[in-house]
């Protein structure tokens, strides 16, 4: 029992999948539509914005902050992010 | 129905879905393309817009507008090339009466722009072409003040 119960806590949770959609003027920067990120939970959705700075060397031109949304609402860079969950990045928003 | 459309804007089918015999107001807002941005000669513009993000944030602030006021509230707003002189989105709120009207109209208006995740691109006369950013554009008022 002790040892289950080790090895329960000592496993790594699994990773978890979300897409992130990039519009208008981001992507053209980043020559994509659409970014596939996985990463460990807990991740935030500044988490997810964090690694694909680092893992795509145009998004380094991304603005420092930048709206973002979670499964299609507005959404906050400490917002904790799930699996499945679809991320967007928003230039700034110019409708109307 | 959906707010975002390919089509021309239709005012009295906008005024058609809020208007019924207990209204007595109905405030509307149109929005046309200009010919002049930041000093610049604009020949048409072009929208594009994350769609299934924009149909839901319209859906809340219509749904917002309509529990903060007595009103019934429609939005329509075009994508693709929208050309000179055209209205590129329309809003109109029905009340019993005007005050509740132009209210909510002017909040839906606000609070579109503000917050559904829509992009346009001019094209200039000069024959170049930009993503419109309204915060670029804020930011350079806000350095004009300051030296005024």
């Amino acid at each position: 029992m002790r040892n289950l119960e080790h090895s329960m806590t000592a496993s790594p949770a699994p990773l978890i999948s979300v897409r992130v959609l990039v519009f208008a003027k981001f992507a053209e920067l980043l020559a994509r539509e659409e970014i596939d990120v996985t990463i460990a939970p807990p991740a935030t959705v500044g988490d997810v914005i964090a690694k694909i700075r680092a893992s795509i060397p145009a998004a380094k031109a991304l603005p420092p902050e930048l709206l973002c949304a979670r499964n299609r609402a507005h959404a906050s860079p400490s917002d904790t992010v799930s699996d499945g969950d679809e991320l967007a990045l928003l230039p700034p928003l110019a409708g109307g | 129905m959906p707010f975002l459309t390919e089509d021309a804007l239709d005012l009295p089918r906008l005024v058609a879905q809020v208007a019924a015999p207990e209204r007595g107001g109905i405030a509307t807002f149109l929005g046309l393309v200009r010919n002049h941005n930041r000093g610049r000669e604009v020949l048409r513009l072009d929208y594009s817009a994350y769609g299934a993000m924009a149909e839901e944030e319209c859906g809340r602030i219509v749904a917002e507008a309509e529990s903060r006021w007595p009103v019934r509230v429609a939005i329509a707003h075009r994508l693709g090339r929208v050309e000179i002189g055209e209205a590129s989105v329309g809003v109109a709120a029905a009340a019993a009466h005007r005050s509740d009207a132009f209210e909510a109209c002017r909040y839906v208006t606000e609070e579109l722009k503000r917050r559904v995740p829509i992009w346009k691109r001019e094209f200039f006369a000069d024959g170049t072409e930009a993503w419109v950013d309204p915060t670029a554009a804020a930011r350079t008022a806000s350095v004009e003040a300051r030296r005024q």
